[in-house]
């Protein structure tokens, strides 16, 4: 995985500059008081809405198609048709009941992990930018993080950690870490010589150049970092818990747990939740960043 | 726009703020950006340094800065603050206008209110006022160097840098920024050491103008500008003018070839 950052000039401060300086005043006429517009080229929003729509229709016609037309009637529990999500498992208490309350536990789980990577990851990054030995010692580190199979240590983590809460949460933090700590101290090593130079001419010492200049130059890298690691963490909760089957069960256990029973409706549904759990915590994200540093920065090169 | 009242540069016009003596710099890759560079400016003295692309230009202004140390020779520099204005605006994008202009102060530790009246007045010097809220995206190349000259204007420098700060500008917004830039100095009083590649430039400007030649970079030729202060856009097409554009033009191929 890696952070994809565009440069720090944006398309918008490009397009935005359509008025060449006549006099202040001229200028204050030809911007108005508001942000200019940021021109970008765009399809219709209804083409935009309808596409997808169209292939979800799709989607569910082959799913049908598959339920009733592919699987004889005793092996529909392997496919069960899409309405009876709703009416075998939405509208049953004795399913809802169960799901329910364990998204509530998997939601606590990925954002205790997040919330814990987000600091750990931060602080590690910040350590690093700093001194060029603190980040030699320590780069490859967060790089062998990334690179040995997190799951390869799930039944180590339950060894020392126990199997509930404590060891679906260091899961957890170990999957979301690498993409805050290498968005991080990306952003952070991006900021502009200039600035720098600025910062140097006018005896900035090291907190004042880290508050002042290379967090807030970094903030949209660590925006993008947390939004990866959101939906890793969601990951990590549900993989935990699939592993972890002590104590209150997540999501990752009610999925197992219907499926051992063949209740093939219920386990369709709790994915469906599931995807919902992992969509919200991104687009959560997204819109945190959006709050945090749209107005200066563009995020259209983002996505 | 009337000069500020506080402005009274005729008590410290003189005062040296600048000397280099046989100044070198020699990189570590062993080539000799500069050499055997003698300069002085006081305060009142707005001193132009023309040459061509690679000449050193930039280092002088390095050294005189304190980014970059020369490898030979004394390089004195007596000014309590210095202004310095980047090719680029190099304003912070997160920053409103008016926040950019403070963060100089900021970073000197000047107080909170007295950094606000700073920042006021530096805006209202440039011609900024009404736009302190925008952030820079929202202004055209003009005037985010104006916001960088009023972050600058707010240390009421005795020495300033210009590192060809109007080099990316259109040339109606440069010449306008160059009476507005004129019209600061004459009020301020400030030492200035400008560097461009132009050679019209160079002379509407300054008080001095001096020719460097190609790598290393040394310093052929001065020429003293005898216009005064009250200079208007109108002095760019007297034949005096054209006179001295044409010597330092001679000057500089003369050093280039």
């Amino acid at each position: 995985m890696t952070a994809t950052l565009p440069g720090q000039t944006t398309t918008s401060e490009e397009t935005a500059v359509t008025s060449t300086l006549e006099s202040p005043t001229a200028e204050a006429v030809a911007t108005g008081s508001t942000p200019a517009p940021v021109v970008r080229r765009r399809r219709p929003r209804a083409v935009n809405l309808a596409l997808p729509v169209l292939v979800f229709a799709a989607l569910v016609g082959a799913w049908y198609a598959i339920t009733y037309l592919i699987l004889d009637p005793g092996r529909r529990f392997l496919m069960p048709a899409p309405h009876t999500l709703v009416t075998d498992a939405l509208l049953d208490p004795a399913i809802t009941d169960k799901v329910w309350p364990a998204l509530g536990r998997s939601v606590v789980v990925t954002f205790t992990g997040l919330a814990i990577a987000i600091v750990i990851g931060m602080l590690w990054a910040i350590a690093m930018s700093q001194s060029r030995a603190i980040e030699t010692s320590l780069y490859p580190y967060a790089v062998a993080l990334q690179c040995i199979p997190i799951l390869a240590l799930v039944p180590l983590i339950g060894f020392w950690f126990g199997y509930d809460f404590p060891s679906r949460v260091v899961v957890c933090v170990m999957i979301a870490l690498f993409p805050i700590v290498s968005n991080t101290l990306f952003g952070i090593q991006s900021v502009e010589r200039g600035h720098h130079e600025l910062f140097t001419l006018h005896k900035a010492g090291r907190i004042t150049r880290l508050v002042k200049l290379q967090l807030p130059a970094a903030m949209p890298a660590i925006f993008a970092g947390f939004r990866i690691s959101a939906g890793l963490s969601v990951v990590g909760a549900i993989v935990g818990d699939l592993f972890f089957k002590q104590g209150d069960p997540g999501l990752g256990i009610l999925l197992d747990n219907f499926r051992a029973r063949l209740q093939g409706s219920a386990l369709f549904f709790t994915i469906l939740v599931t995807a919902a759990l992992g969509f919200a915590v991104f687009f959560l994200f997204g819109w945190l960043s959006k709050l945090a540093v749209g107005r200066w920065y563009d995020q259209s090169r983002d996505r | 726009m009337s000069a500020p009242a506080h402005a009274a540069p005729s008590t410290t016009t003189g005062t040296r703020v600048l000397e280099f003596t046989d100044v070198a710099r020699q990189f570590p890759d062993g080539t000799v950006a500069l050499e055997g560079v003698d300069l002085t400016i006081d305060r009142g003295e707005f001193v132009t340094v023309v040459g061509p692309s690679g000449c050193g230009k930039s280092t002088l202004l390095r050294i005189a800065s304190g980014l970059d140390a020369a490898s030979a020779g004394t390089a004195r520099v007596d000014a309590a603050r210095i202004g310095y204005v980047f090719q680029d605006a190099t304003l912070l994008p997160w920053r409103s206008v008016k926040k950019n202009v403070e963060l100089l102060a900021e970073l000197h530790g000047i107080s909170t209110t007295a950094t606000n009246q700073a920042a006021l007045d530096a805006i209202e010097l440039v011609g900024l006022r009404g736009h302190e809220k925008k952030l820079p995206r929202a202004l055209s190349g003009g005037m985010k160097m104006r916001a960088s000259l009023a972050r600058s204007l707010t240390l009421d420098p005795d020495l300033f840098l210009f590192d060809e700060p109007f080099g990316a500008l259109d040339e109606i917004t440069r010449e306008r920024l160059n009476d507005e830039l004129i019209r600061l100095f004459v009020a301020k009083g400030f030492g200035a050491l400008f560097i461009t590649h132009s050679v019209s430039e160079a002379v509407y400007m300054s008080t001095r103008v001096l020719v460097m030649s190609g790598r290393p970079g040394r310093i052929v030729d001065s020429f003293e500008v005898p216009f005064g202060t009250d200079r208007t856009p109108e002095l760019r097409f007297t034949p005096e003018f054209a006179k001295l554009a044409g010597e330092v033009s001679h000057a500089l191929r003369e050093g280039h070839s």
